[in-house]
């Protein structure tokens, strides 16, 4: 079931679009569910089609497609770290490592305790800060040291 | 229309063509794997990149529209090396396992690589592998990685069967086509995936490892299994029928067949095939040679009609029996003075019957349909009653408004279905009267959902709100329309009130200037009524023959229990009868009330005829021989025939048979939907305890063959018959949906597993008929009590 909150955030989005194209809000409902859960399970992929009034098979197909969904728990801080070329260049693997030695996890793993994830993500677009990782997609982290790493990290041990 | 070029030939072709349809107007050939002409355009392949004039780079045929003056080459060098460089990629990741793949020789990625793949591949790193996928009993999916991501399937379950229950996962390298969880595919038009495949993804699951394609002899047919009188080609190999795929023919099943007439013929070969005449002596059933068989059924029957008169005898078939068969079983009554004959073993109502058409006493009926013209309604000859479609199957797809009373369409007529579907996408209204409301799976404009007696009255209302012209409802929908259909089910032709249903449907029909019809139950629902299979002024019809019991029934291809519009009457008038005589391909529970079980021969193993419900005449050969010592029906008639010394019938073969049947007749012109006005009785009278029952024969128990074919019957529409309710009468009778409910009617009852469906209207309870889950229960209609159990 979608919680309240979840079809008023939808309901909003939908206003964005002709009443006969509620599918249009496919992207964003996903997006909330996440947000909300921290992945999306097959059910609310169901749940969503039914309120979209869309095959639910269509919602697999989006859910699928954008590596942002994540289709099993990976923790409550997803850490998704870019692998493309420039942050390759720049030191990924390096970054991976150090994630690994802190967290003992590699990547598509997620903590014992629940706390993190490590994702492999696609070029963030912000070469200039490479390499990077992004939290739960929504706050960018750049030119990471593994000072940086273990600072962030704290950081968010503390929250 | 727009003139272009193409490879040289100068072509005129329709604004707003495709470059690829106008190359196959004039007969050349574009390769291609994802571009069908019934789906839509995904154009996801590339095989077929042409060269385009003017254009800078090679441009895919199938989704590139014609211009003015447009020069096409299709077998240019550009092209060409497009063409193989595409080839190349698809191969890349297909795993070349074309020994072990069931699509060899008849595959499209195979030909196609003959002419435009190379000898040996330049990728030498790991090929991708996805994983097979269980998608139910018929369609094999074990191979995917042989996909190569055309989404053929998925576009047509989506667009033709209308549920997108396959879709396209994942991204780029990673993509594969799947179903949401795992699920299997339900629809009942699933079998049509495996031709769209270009590959050997989708494969026949029955079929599988039975035979390469070349092995197979083709032979023409036509489907026995509903009455739309699909063409298929049956393929056999050492005299067994191996598969049935669909023959293309767009004015009847397009390019696709139903599951139903797909895999049918896995029930062919059943154990309980009949394959020796058999006598039940002193209780005991034996095994008899034919000549002694036949000799003790003639001997029965004519001491039976010497004795307690011939009208003691009745022979009941089912309307999927041929045309010959149900010709020389009337023909065979007759001659021994009896005229208790009849096919319409589910009909309640009978008392259209024998009303003729004279001068036309209905001022208000107009012509109805194409067979039946103002002059020939008018005067002339009396016209028998003939239920028909009314029109060709063409036109439903034609139509802009539909009214379709009591069907459940998608299960009894699956293509038809999908040919409304497809109206209903192009901006057709489909309006539904019925008494249960499954998904159409497409747009409903307006429905009533009533119990079953109430539909007159609901049909009333609408008749009247069209007379009166109101803009609104149903009446609004039809009355807006330029090409109106009205549909009569197979629910409402079984329903006690039919006779009223069809008076009213009919006018409804004419004050909208539409178009009205019998969507007919099965292959020859129209042809028995032409072989005269039918009693006459003083003969017994179907039901009568079973309410009054006769000393003797000579019964065609029938299963009592499953066949007939009540069960319970059906078996308790074949035990008290003196001789039973079935004909039947399958040893089933005849066993029980019969006295000699001939074996006769299903539809691939006998020539016959079936006459389409839009009064198609097709006549079809045995694709096999007879299995063991059955025989076509038509001549163990004959030879019954011989015995009881009935004059002329001395057929040599099933031609004769049906030349004298229907030689020369002008059938169109005896197709007749106009029968007089049915008296207003209330048969159903509204009772204010108990529940009613609906009944549906759900898809896969509909007949003989097809309840015995087990990939069928493995699948989600053949699960055990549940007694569905609405969740208000569920909790009026304390039962939770899952457990088991007694269901009981008349002297019988039966334990089914209570079901909540809201959409079903209060007061009813669905029981599916046709199954022996719910043999021991009593009329497909009327009073049904629920209790906990």
């Amino acid at each position: 079931m979608l919680s309240q909150q979840i079809i008023t955030l939808i309901e909003k989005e939908l206003k964005k679009y002709p009443a006969d194209q509620r599918q249009s809000a496919v992207m964003a409902a996903l997006r909330f569910v996440q947000d909300e859960k921290g992945w999306i399970a097959p059910e609310d992929m169901a749940d969503i089609a039914v309120y979209l009034g869309m095959p639910q098979m269509a919602v697999f197909e989006v859910a699928t497609f954008y590596h942002m969904y994540n289709l099993k728990p990976m923790g409550k801080y997803t850490l998704t770290v870019c692998t493309n070329l420039s942050c390759q260049l720049c030191g990924s693997g390096d970054t991976l490592e150090h994630l690994h030695k802190k967290l003992g996890i590699s990547l598509g793993e997620v903590t014992v305790d629940g706390k993190y994830g490590i994702r492999e993500g696609e070029c963030m677009g912000a070469c200039v800060d490479a390499p990077m990782f992004s939290i739960n997609n929504k706050q960018l982290c750049g030119r990471l040291t593994n000072e940086k790493i273990d600072q962030i990290l704290a950081e968010l041990d503390k929250q | 229309m727009i003139n272009i070029e193409i490879d040289g030939i100068k072509i005129q072709t329709q604004n707003g063509a495709t470059v690829i349809e106008a190359a196959h107007q004039a007969g050349i050939t574009i390769p291609h794997f994802c571009y069908h002409k019934k789906l839509s355009i995904a154009a996801n392949c590339r095989m077929c990149l042409v060269q385009v004039e003017k254009a800078p780079k090679p441009l895919p045929a199938c989704a590139t529209p014609v211009a003015e003056g447009m020069k096409v080459f299709t077998h240019s060098e550009q092209a060409v090396k497009a063409q193989k460089g595409v080839m190349e990629f698809l191969l890349v990741n297909h795993p070349l396992d074309c020994p072990i793949c069931d699509q060899g020789g008849e595959c499209m990625l195979q030909d196609m690589s003959v002419g435009y793949g190379g000898g040996h591949s330049r990728y030498h790193e790991e090929k991708r592998v996805v994983l097979g996928k269980d998608l139910g009993s018929l369609v094999s999916a074990e191979e995917m990685s042989r996909c190569i991501n055309c989404t053929r399937c998925v576009r047509f379950l989506q667009e033709v069967a209308g549920q997108m229950e396959l879709g396209q996962a994942f991204r780029g390298e990673h993509a594969e086509v799947m179903s949401f969880v795992s699920g299997t595919v339900n629809s009942e038009l699933s079998g049509n995936i495996i031709d769209l495949c270009p590959v050997g993804a989708l494969t026949s699951k029955p079929f599988r490892y039975k035979a390469r394609s070349w092995e197979l002899s083709r032979r023409r047919s036509v489907s026995a299994h509903d009455s739309l009188g699909s063409s298929l080609a049956v393929h056999t190999k050492n005299n067994r029928v191996l598969r049935v795929t669909p023959i293309e023919n767009d004015d009847i099943n397009e390019c696709w067949l139903s599951d139903k007439d797909r895999f049918a013929y896995e029930g062919l070969n059943s154990a309980d095939r009949l394959t020796k005449p058999m006598i039940k002596k002193d209780g005991q059933w034996q095994e008899v040679p034919w000549q002694v068989a036949l000799e003790f059924a003639a001997n029965g029957l004519r001491h039976l009609a010497n004795g307690a008169g011939a009208e003691q005898v009745g022979a009941l078939a089912t309307a999927n029996s041929t045309l010959e068969e149900l010709y020389l079983l009337q023909k065979l009554m007759r001659g021994v003075g009896s005229d208790n004959v009849d096919f319409r073993l589910r009909q309640s109502d009978f008392s259209a019957d024998g009303k003729q058409q004279g001068n036309n006493p209905h001022p208000n009926l107009p012509p109805v349909g194409e067979g039946a013209n103002v002059s020939s309604l008018a005067g002339g000859e009396p016209r028998q009653f003939l239920p028909w479609l009314g029109m060709s199957i063409a036109d439903i797809g034609k139509a802009d408004r539909l009214l379709i009373v009591g069907s459940f369409l998608r299960k009894d007529h699956p293509l038809l279905a999908a040919r409304i579907r497809r109206a209903v996408r192009k901006g057709a209204q489909a309006n539904i009267i019925h008494s249960a409301d499954d998904d159409l799976l497409m747009q409903v404009e307006n429905k009533a959902i009533v119990a079953p007696d109430a539909l007159v009255e609901t049909l009333t209302q609408v008749s009247k709100a069209v007379a009166a012209k109101q803009s609104e409802g149903i009446a609004g929908s039809l009355l807006g329309g330029e090409r109106v259909v009205v549909l009569l089910g197979n629910f409402a032709q079984q329903h006690p009130q039919s006779a009223q249903l069809q008076a009213l449907a009919q006018q409804i029909a004419a004050a909208t200037n539409g178009k009205f019809g019998f969507l007919g139950e099965a292959a020859n629902s129209v042809g028995g009524y032409l072989a005269q299979a039918t009693p006459g002024a003083k003969g017994l019809n179907a039901a009568s023959m079973l309410a009054a019991p006769r000393k003797a029934y000579l019964l065609l291809n029938v299963e009592a229990e499953l066949d007939c519009a009540n069960p319970q009457q059906a078996v308790a008038a074949m035990q008290a009868a003196d001789l039973v005589i079935a004909m039947s391909a399958y040893k089933h529970r005849a066993t029980e009330y019969a006295d000699v079980l001939l074996p006769v021969a299903p539809f691939t193993e006998t020539s016959g005829t079936f006459i389409s419900s839009e009064g198609r005449v097709q006549s079809f050969k045995g694709a096999v021989k007879p299995l063991g010592e059955a025989r076509p029906a038509w001549k163990v008639l004959r030879v019954l025939g011989n015995l009881l010394k009935v004059d002329g019938f001395e057929f040599d073969t099933s031609e004769a048979v049906r030349d004298e049947a229907i030689g020369g007749m002008d059938i169109p012109a005896k197709l007749n939907n106009a029968s007089q006005a049915a008296t207003q009785s209330s048969i159903l009278s509204p009772q204010s305890s108990g529940l009613q029952r609906v009944s549906d024969v759900p898809i896969y128990a509909t007949d003989a063959v097809v309840r015995r074919s087990a990939p069928l019957q493995a699948t989600a529409d053949a699960v055990t018959p549940q007694a569905w309710l609405h969740s208000d009468e569920l909790k009026k009778l304390g039962v939770q949906a899952g457990e088991i409910v007694k269901v009981s009617q008349g002297q019988g009852s039966v334990m089914l597993l209570a079901a909540a469906d809201d959409k079903l209207p209060k007061g009813v309870v669905r029981v599916a008929t046709g199954h022996a889950a719910t043999a021991a229960l009593g009329a497909m209609f009327g009073t049904i009590s629920v209790e906990r159990a």
